[in-house]
């Protein structure tokens, strides 16, 4: 077991002007290590497999729990997050390329800043009066706290818009994260009373009817979001909202 | 009317974003920078909950005894006045979240539900699922990209904060920070800043914290003049999980919802744990702390675990491991109590928990020590602040478990409303500061930047954190000896020695780690020296910091904060030492294995 290694090929591109190639790296085996763990071992390295100096590789973390969702990016071709995706599950050589969909910074890393963008779009948050205190919240049902739980899971990995078909630059689509936070604040009692703003932004271009429920973003999600669900829902919501608007205005 | 405040606030967890808010609600202005998009912040990782004495349970539960309770668990080393506001003030703070939106879980009458968590005998910590901190700290989030949306705030992420900019009066007129992506320096002007920037769980190596947290900042800033205060506060968690990258926490909950720690009897013992009979288990903290039970804090807990694997040599299969049980436990009940955290023992470990004995031993968790503040949040340098992980004042000398999240609001809402305070009672703006005061600034950093990326030595950064990392683990954590202690210190004067011979394997001017990280390495190897040398100097045995050659606590002589300022000529801490605030409950003695 003692020469048991990892063998990985890894997508380098300094920066977003120049051409990305490949490198091969090697390094010793341990039990229970992950990908992170292995980018963290090959920053001490600094060696390709055929012993040449190169840099070490950049990538985006920060929790090493499945909770930041700073991490993701192509292992094996599948858009995972690398500190939950262990070693020892994986097919080697392990090919890590930064996701595709997202402008490139360097090597793994990438600029997911449209997800932040999107929320601001569909107004994201309970417009609260004030921080002064003024009382507890409304009540709210543990049926009604189970419903909302799941969305509030989400970590903003933008894997679910990595894997979907409509996600792209000539579509504009919001992608399925934002509409399931649409979806989590339109069922708070006090969020639902900005809920016809936030289904008013899903229409028109990018909105939600550019989804095709292809259902690719349901499969990749790793916090299990109900993202069909939240479509199906907030789409039906929409539909409605816009029939009321077309009697109202 | 004179312009609005202007407020740089550095860090965007719970204390940042809370800050950032109360001084958009009262009419600043802020500038926000943060490593990592403020979202991604380390106080996601937090599972358990956020203390709050409602009462919700007909206990009898009231501030005061919430206040009793942190003053009591943190062994009378905090100052009691703001401790007893943040107590008052806790009840309010979940309400406001309530009002946010967070995802508390519920009774059935639809209040909100309260679960109890170690230190206290009362059922007083709200939680959402089991990923609290995700939940609070995306509340504050969404407030945040509101005002950010309505052009209040103007957030800057992948910047790093390298240092302040001082006047000539030693006032802070802003900061310098840098670009992660384009690498590029440059100061920001500001009437004031707020340091935000959380735990230093990286200068032990592996920790439960998150990546970012290096205690950088913090060390800047006690290098350019401000005190740290009580270092030497280290709080290690009874159960975290051994990683290859990191230390896992299981949260205080899984104890809290009624998990039981033990090891088998007989030493080394091969069985599978769950073919080991009850009699033959040893239910360890249950026997030694009656009353508490597996619900003693922390530093009880954790030095518990290390005297039976240590001492009586019982750790399981001799290994430096004890058993968390939760098997006993209804499959239902778990599921929607702590879902979240079995599922992080389940997905990076293997096994799961409700069906197997969890695997687990003491990680480093938390820093009660920090950046020294006074009761308004206010360091020694006008013009700086500081909320949250980073400043010392709510913990004492041991943090109860889910008070963490409500000091970082608690301490950001009370940082925001002095800083517009602050800014508006000011004399001379930002603006009229010379420009030589920001270029001067911007060169010192632009000088190191400079000086790293042409140092040609064969010192590999990540090697030198490596070999810090386990040196503090070994010596200036749970036990600990003043002779090993200043051995430490004199290994931390070696690597900074060889850090001046270092390489950095990447001299590209884009999205380079390399040079970031070894700018962090250099400031965590000096706040490691605040650490072991605060250790060493307090020869005697209070919360978290225990010496086996002191094992009392000394009133007489420790009954006082440590404040470390760094002395520029001999390149290392000088000490000093200030009384303690204990002006509403008298100390008395803290025993968690009888009634007091
Ligand atoms: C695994 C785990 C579980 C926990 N569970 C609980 C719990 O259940 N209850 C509880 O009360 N407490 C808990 N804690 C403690 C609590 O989570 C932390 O103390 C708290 O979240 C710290 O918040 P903060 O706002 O001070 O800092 P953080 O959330 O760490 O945020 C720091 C911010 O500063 C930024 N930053 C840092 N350095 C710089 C720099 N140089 N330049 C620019 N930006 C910078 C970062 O990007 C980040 O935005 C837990 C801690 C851990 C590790
Ligand atoms: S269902 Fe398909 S098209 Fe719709 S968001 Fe998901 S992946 Fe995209
Ligand atoms: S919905 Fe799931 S896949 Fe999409 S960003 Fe959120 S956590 Fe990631
Ligand atoms: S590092 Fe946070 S999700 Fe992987």
């Amino acid at each position: 077991m003692a020469d048991k290694t990892i063998q990985l090929k890894i997508k380098r591109q300094p920066n977003p002007e120049v051409a990305a190639y490949w490198e091969d790296f090697e390094l010793p085996w341990r039990p229970n290590m992950n990908v992170i763990s292995v980018l963290m071992e090959l920053a001490m390295l600094a060696k390709t497999k055929d012993g040449k100096p190169t840099t070490p590789i950049t990538y985006d973390s920060n929790c090493l729990e499945e909770v930041c969702g700073s991490c993701a990016m192509l292992i094996n071709g599948k858009a995972h997050m690398a500190c939950s995706a262990l070693i020892d599950d994986l097919e080697q050589p392990i090919k890590l390329e930064p996701l595709s969909k997202f402008p490139i910074v360097r090597d793994l890393a990438v600029d997911r800043k449209v997800l932040f963008e999107n929320l601001k779009r569909v107004k994201a948050w309970i417009p609260i009066d004030g921080t002064y205190d003024l009382g507890p919240g409304p009540r709210q049902s543990e049926a009604q706290q189970n419903e909302e739980y799941p969305y509030s899971r989400c970590i903003s990995c933008t894997c679910c818009m990595e894997v979907c078909p409509q996600f792209n630059e000539d579509t504009g689509f919001v992608g399925a994260a934002t509409i399931a936070q649409v979806l989590l604040f339109n069922l708070n009692p006090t969020g639902q009373m900005q809920a016809p703003e936030r289904l008013r932004a899903l229409m028109g271009d990018g909105g939600i009817h550019e989804c095709g429920y292809a259902q690719n973003c349901v499969e990749i999600c790793p916090k299990d979001i109900p993202l069909t669900k939240a479509i199906a829902t907030v789409g039906r919501a929409v539909v409605g909202q816009a029939v009321k608007d077309l009697f109202t205005t | 009317m004179p312009a609005a405040p202007k407020v740089i606030v550095v860090g965007g967890g719970l204390a940042g974003l809370a800050a950032v808010i109360k001084i958009a609600e009262h009419g600043g202005h802020v500038d926000l920078f943060s490593i990592v998009p403020v979202k991604r912040s380390h106080s996601v990782c937090a599972q358990g909950g956020i203390n709050a004495a409602k009462n919700l349970k007909g206990e009898g539960d009231s501030p005061w005894k919430h206040f009793d309770d942190t003053i009591y668990g943190g062994d009378f080393l905090a100052n009691q006045p703001p401790v007893k506001e943040m107590c008052e003030a806790a009840p309010g703070i979940i309400d406001l979240l309530d009002r946010m939106g967070v995802t508390f879980n519920r009774t059935p009458e639809g209040l909100l539900d309260f679960r109890r968590f170690g230190g206290t005998l009362y059922n007083r910590t709200a939680f959402a699922g089991a990923t609290t901190g995700q939940q609070l700290l995306y509340a504050l989030d969404e407030q945040v990209r509101r005002h950010e949306a309505e052009g209040r705030v103007k957030k800057f992420e992948h910047w790093e904060f390298l240092s302040a900019v001082l006047d000539e009066e030693k006032t802070c007129r802003g900061i310098c920070a840098m670009d992660l992506r384009t690498m590029e320096v440059r100061t920001f002007p500001a009437d004031v800043v707020i340091i935000c920037t959380g735990g230093i769980g990286a200068i032990f190596g592996k920790s439960t914290n998150s990546v970012v947290c290096t205690g950088s900042a913090q060390s800047v800033l006690y290098q350019q003049g401000c005190y740290y205060a009580n270092g030497e506060f280290i709080q290690v968690h009874p159960t975290s999980i051994p990683g290859e990258d990191k230390l896992r926490l299981m949260s205080e909950s899984a104890r809290g919802e009624g998990g039981r720690v033990w090891v088998p009897k007989q030493p080394g013992d091969k069985r599978n744990a769950l073919s080991i009979p009850a009699n033959e288990r040893w239910y360890f903290l249950e026997e030694w702390y009656p009353k508490y039970g597996n619900l003693v804090p922390r530093d009880v807990a954790t030095r518990a675990i290390h005297k039976v694997v240590y001492e009586y040599h019982l750790g399981i299969d001799g290994q430096p491991m004890v058993y968390l049980d939760l098997t006993h436990i209804d499959r239902a009940i778990l599921d929607k109590k702590l879902e979240g955290i079995l599922e992080i023992y389940e997905k990076f470990v293997g096994d799961d928990p409700r069906e197997v004995p969890m695997k687990i031993f003491p990680g480093m968790h938390y820093t009660m020590g920090g950046l020294w503040v006074d009761f308004k949040q206010r360091t020694n340098i006008p013009g700086i602040m500081a909320a949250g992980e980073c400043e010392y004042q709510y913990h004492g000398a041991n943090r109860l478990g889910a008070n963490s999240l409500v000091s970082c609001i608690w301490g950001g809402f009370v940082s925001g409303l002095e800083a517009v305070n602050y800014a508006k009672g000011l004399k001379t703006r930002y603006e009229s500061v010379s420009s030589t005061v920001y270029e001067a600034e911007k060169k010192r950093q632009e000088d190191t930047n400079a000086r790293l990326m042409s140092s040609d030595g064969a010192e590999n950064p990540f090697r030198i954190w490596r070999e810090m990392g386990e040196i503090m683990t070994k010596d200036c954590t749970v036990i600990r000896y003043n002779k090993n202690i200043r051995e430490a210190d004199a290994k931390l004067v070696q690597l900074l020695e060889r850090y001046r011979h270092i390489n950095l394997s990447d001299r590209t001017m884009w999205a380079n780690t390399t040079i970031a990280f070894a700018r962090q390495l250099y400031n965590m190897l000096q706040l490691a020296r605040v650490v072991a040398q605060g250790a060493a100097a307090r020869d005697e045995s209070r919360g978290a910091h225990y010496k086996p050659d002191f094992p009392d606590r000394d009133d007489k002589n420790w009954l006082k904060t440590t404040k470390a300022s760094f002395a520029p000529d001999a390149d290392e801490p000088k000490f000093e030492f200030e009384p303690v605030d204990i002006s509403l409950i008298p100390p008395r003695p803290r025993r968690y294995d009888m009634a007091t």
